[in-house]
């Protein structure tokens, strides 16, 4: 009399074990990803802002700080034009940050974007940016690689220093990998 | 229908049988804890002295890679899911588990499991080396090769537990004897109920991570990588997300042995039954909300470290009301001192002390300066040595005159007990000091001003490695022979376990047994 | 022998002779958390003991009623049990109070986190980035970098010396900072992830690649301070210490004009020739400090995870090859890092000469620093 009724609860259960896979696996990527949005945590800045016009607040002068810095063995001269700007919220400024490709081949980065303190991420809008797609030097070749930014005019009072920093990784292997699997996409 | 076991290997290749099965994953987990034991003994030898001696750095990381997955999953965790394959069937009155084609499957693949773990020693650039919570990107980018056959062996751990949970639930759910409520169950049985469920959430979600990391390193994808979108941290959220329930299910099936043993031995009803249940049920609940206190440092926003604080302080409520309910059923009693009470008091004693650093290491500001130094090692041996190994060792001094028909020796007994609780002592006690004084954990040398205490622990590492060689024989002497148990054992014992015979026969139960 | 006894039992002794110990003595058996420099530090230390305090209290009581009984209520005394099994009085009692005493702890660690997390009005900024196993400086606004490195000889870790009283805890560089001063660290990783902690400021915060984390300090006294990498990392996860010199202000701003002097000499020796000798002497120290972790002191490496120097085809082979691997790092083991950015073009150049010429390899060829910088500028 037992027996189909173990069974149905073995089924039962592991029906609940695939599915907490399926949630390791499917759900809490994003859904760290979303929080991450949210809060800031983990200093991600978002993705392209749609400009909106929005009153400047000259009252408020907000210093911006630039970092940059090379993961692993990243051979390239990576920096930020200057080393801070500052802006009032509101207006929309633009910068660049130089990158030389020292070697003799050629080489493609990706830019990943950090930002303390957390909180203030959301404030921080990117009209333009050079993380947004990877960026290929030739072998010897510099470039300027532009960011357009405007600092939100909600951005919480007492907050006066923000500090982006951008780190480069050379990603020569992984785009190459990508191109040959076409229409695989890109995780995360 | 067999009546008895099959003669020579096939018995235990092929066997069905709960008890069978329950022998088997008892004697594997205690090999495994032997060995575990010894890749310990490397790590405290070389930390005997300053200066290198013994091993080199990295193979120093590799032993206390293994010696934290080995003793994790394969001495504790097999160890409770033994327990529960000889117990709960005779604790409910249901003739054998659930499933026992799966509860064969699921021992079996053990053994497979950790060869491949182990065979990982004998590869190039050696085995795992980026510790039991192989944080990415050490344990992806930057780790030896063998690490594919480590993410295979974690699977298949993982398949073989969970396959145990659902039979431990199938059981407890289906196979109970007539009158059997569920309010009526030994503790062990509730805390194991839990603990499976615990395992049937929480052991697909590090199968989960390691699928990820395995298609970080040969699959392309980046769920870990910033090259690629992803975030290292990430992998901190889902491992602790396992990670936090499986220290419960570790320690909750520990608290249920203690709450059967300390009753007999107290001759007194355990105080607060139904308060036990629900502080376990609660215990667990909570486990699904803390886990983020295991990252304190890595930098969140501060609401989220105050919400990660408070419900981790919370935890001490039902912990507490569980040692309250232990030292009143105590209270009062008529006691004697056994040595599987021995082994529940210190029980008692020692996971007090580790939950009272727990508590501190709650305290997120206070934590800053905790986190990963030897305190955090302190804290966990002080929680999962008297927590899990001497509830588990007090089981099977409790319950083997059951399994084999005989008694152990007592005099021997009481000497395992002081040998392993000094042992204990010396080694993990003194880690509290170096700990607060400022040596970080999983380092193979340290400055001169930790070499005092470092070298009493390792001491005392020696000792306690010492009384389970005692322990070990004798078991065997006991199984082999030696003066004969009564059915009922314990003057005082209640469970429909001590209702059969001693040893128990191959079959129990075939006609289920009227519970009042 | 005798000594070995008088440290075995010193632990016995010493809650005795405590008070009379010296500070040095105190410090070898220490046993509780620094109170530290910063006011961050002294709350924490604060919270700690108080926690601490309340935990004591409560096990007396639990502890006190538990061997009360064990002595009490003993078979072997004859004592009856009484089989009472529940209370919901004292039941609900339990719960409540643990829950009061949670609420008296929960406050004042409330206050100190969000002290701990006001990052904002710095006066200085500092980047620091852990690598596989040494740190790196920027002083933000200043042209002040540098890297961090172990300077425990590796004959003291492998006993062939006596160990000195820093053993594991200096550094070739500290961090220099000024006193009285409120500073950020901006906290990142080039690899894996680390940890940078210095327990006297009560300042832990992993490093994360690609991620950046910030945390600060304003510490009240000068002196140095010594820490740990508290994440593990890799292999010499334990050899990579933190030292943060603290100084008077004008100390440090005198200190900040000295490294940019020091750098311009550094730069000025890029153009001199050097002998065979020199660079073969200077080589040695930068191998033994840079290197040697994972190639090992005689160049023979670690078999399956670091390649051997001695006899290898970079070290035998051609130039080119060879100042491209210590230059730009390896292409396929992320284990090999660019060292080009790490060392100055003397360093380097004294480093290759020094491979090329040891361990058995006589290639007899020298390495300029000028030919080190028509490398990198090629």
């Amino acid at each position: 009399m037992h027996r189909s009724n173990n069974v149905k609860v073995a089924l039962k259960l592991l029906a609940f074990a695939t599915g907490m896979l399926g949630f390791a696996l499917f759900i809490m990527p994003p859904l760290y990803d979303a929080f991450c949005d949210i809060t800031g945590l983990n200093g991600k800045t978002g993705e392209r802002y749609q400009a909106v016009p929005a009153a400047v607040d000259t009252e408020r002068l907000i210093t911006v700080q630039f970092l940059a810095s090379n993961n692993g063995n990243m051979p390239w001269q990576f920096k930020p034009s200057v080393m801070s700007l500052k802006v009032h919220p509101g207006e929309a400024k633009d910068m660049v940050f130089l990158a030389h490709n020292p070697t003799k081949q050629t080489m493609t980065a990706q830019a990943i974007p950090s930002m303390v303190p957390f909180k203030v991420t959301s404030y921080f809008h990117k009209t333009e940016c050079f993380c947004f797609n990877q960026q290929t030097l030739a072998a010897g070749e510099s470039a300027e690689l532009g960011l357009r930014f405007i600092v939100d005019p909600d951005l919480p009072a007492g907050v006066n220093t923000i500090t982006l920093s951008y780190t480069i990784f050379d990603v020569t292997k992984r785009f190459a990998n990508n191109q040959k699997n076409t229409g695989q996409q890109k995780e995360g | 229908m067999a009546h008895g076991p099959q003669p020579g290997l096939t018995r235990w290749l092929y066997t069905t049988n709960h008890k069978d099965i329950g022998s088997m994953y008892l004697w594997f987990s205690f090999a495994m804890f032997l060995l575990g034991g010894c890749m310990a003994l490397i790590i405290r030898a070389e930390l005997f002295q300053p200066g290198l001696q013994i091993v080199q750095p990295e193979f120093f990381n590799q032993m206390t890679t293994l010696h934290g997955l080995i003793m994790v999953f394969g001495a504790v965790m097999p160890a409770f899911v033994g327990l529960a394959n000889w117990m709960i069937p005779l604790m409910v009155g249901a003739p054998d588990m659930a499933l026992p084609r799966m509860n064969n499957w699921s021992f079996w693949i053990l053994p497979f499991a950790f060869s491949m773990l182990l065979s990982t020693l004998f590869m190039s650039g050696g085995a795992p080396n980026f510790g039991w919570t192989f944080y990415a990107p050490l344990s992806t980018e930057y780790a030896p090769p063998s690490v594919t056959f480590f993410i295979f062996s974690i699977h298949i751990m993982g398949a073989s537990s969970i396959m145990g949970a659902i039979n431990i639930i199938a059981t407890i759910l289906n196979m109970r004897a007539p009158g059997m409520t569920l309010m009526k169950m030994p503790l062990f049985v509730w805390t194991w109920l839990i603990t499976a469920y615990l395992l049937i959430a929480v052991m697909p979600v590090l199968a989960g991570v390691v699928t990820m990391m395995l298609m970080d390193i040969h699959f392309g994808t980046s769920f870990f990588s910033a090259a690629g979108g992803g975030d290292p941290v990430l992998f901190q959220h889902v491992f602790w997300f396992f990670g936090h329930p499986e220290v419960y299910i570790m320690i909750l099936p520990a608290f249920g042995i203690v709450s059967m043993i300390i009753p007999t031995f107290a001759r007194k009803p355990l105080f607060g039954y139904s308060s036990m249940v629900y502080a376990t049920a609660s215990i667990a609940f909570l486990s699904f909300i803390v886990w983020a206190h295991h990252m304190f440092t890595v930098g969140m926003p501060v609401a989220g470290e105050l919400f990660f604080m408070y419900a981790t302080m919370l935890i001490a409520v039902p912990t507490g009301v569980k040692v309250f309910n232990w030292v009143t059923t105590m209270f009062r009693g008529s006691m004697t001192f056994e040595t599987p009470m021995l082994f529940s008091i210190a029980f008692v004693i020692l996971f007090t002390i580790g939950g009272f650093s727990g508590l501190m290491l709650a305290i997120a500001p206070a934590d800053f300066q905790y986190h990963d130094t030897y305190f955090v090692v302190a804290h966990f041996h002080y929680v999962l040595v008297p927590g899990a190994i001497f509830s588990i060792t007090a089981a099977v001094y409790y319950w083997l005159p059951k399994w084999c028909g005989n008694m152990y020796n007592e005099a021997m007994g009481k000497l395992h007990f002081w040998l392993a609780f000094i042992g204990l002592n010396l080694t993990f006690f003194p880690m509290h000091f170096v700990g607060l004084a400022g040596m970080p954990r999983r380092i193979p040398d340290y400055a001169l001003q930790f070499a005092d205490f470092n070298q009493i622990a390792s001491i005392g590492a020696f000792l306690f490695g010492a009384a389970q060689l005692v322990f070990l024989f004798n078991v065997i002497r006991t199984v082999r022979g030696g003066k004969k148990a009564t059915d009922k054992v314990w003057e005082s014992a209640h469970g429909l376990e001590w209702s059969i015979a001693s040893p128990a026969p191959y079959h129990t139960f075939s006609i289920p047994p009227k519970v009042s | 022998m005798l000594m070995g006894l008088k440290r075995l039992f010193a632990p016995l002794v010493f809650p005795v002779l405590a008070p009379l110990a010296q500070a040095q003595e105190a410090e070898r058996w220490g046993v509780n958390m620094p109170q530290g420099v910063t006011e961050v530090s002294h709350a924490i230390y604060d919270l700690h003991m108080l926690i601490f305090w309340i935990c004591v209290v409560i096990g007396i009581a639990v502890f006190g009623v538990m061997f009360y009984s064990m002595w009490a209520h003993r078979k072997s005394r004859g004592h009856k049990a009484v089989q009472f099994h529940e209370s919901t009085l004292v039941e609900l009692a339990w719960t409540i109070v643990p829950i009061l005493i949670l609420f008296g702890m929960a406050i004042p660690a409330t206050k100190t986190l969000y002290d701990m997390y006001d990052t904002g009005e710095a006066d200085l900024d500092i980047m620091i980035t852990g690598y596989q196993w040494k740190w790196k400086y920027d002083h933000l606004g200043t042209d002040v970098s540098y890297f961090s490195n172990l300077a425990t000889p590796l004959t003291q870790i492998n006993n062939a010396l006596p160990k000195t009283a820093n053993y594991l805890l200096e550094v070739d560089e500290p961090l220099v900072v000024p006193t009285n001063k409120k500073i950020r660290f901006l906290i990142t990783a080039n690899d894996v992830i680390h940890a940078w902690w210095v327990p006297a400021l009560a300042v832990k915060k992993d490093a994360i690649p690609g991620f950046i984390n910030e945390s600060w300090t304003r510490i009240d006294e000068p002196g140095i301070y010594r820490g740990q990498c508290a994440e593990l990392c890799g292999k010499d996860h334990g050899f990579m210490p933190i030292v943060v010199k603290a100084v008077p202000e004008p100390e440090y701003d005198a200190w900040l004009s000295e490294r940019a002097i020091v750098a311009a000499k550094a730069a000025e020796l890029t153009g001199k020739t050097f002998s065979f000798d020199e660079l073969v002497e200077e080589g040695g120290e930068v191998y033994n400090r840079t290197c040697a972790a994972c190639h090992q002191a005689n160049g023979e490496g670690v078999p399956g995870t670091f390649p051997s120097i001695a006899g290898s085809k970079v070290a035998t082979g051609p130039l080119e090859k060879h100042m491209d691997i210590v230059i730009n790092g390896s292409t396929t083991n992320p284990a090999m890092q660019a060292f080009g950015p790490q060392l100055s073009e003397v360093q380097l150049a004294a480093v290759i000469t020094y491979q090329r010429n040891a361990f058995g390899n006589n290639m007899g060829d020298t390495v300029q620093p000028i030919d080190i910088l028509n490398f990198k500028n090629k």
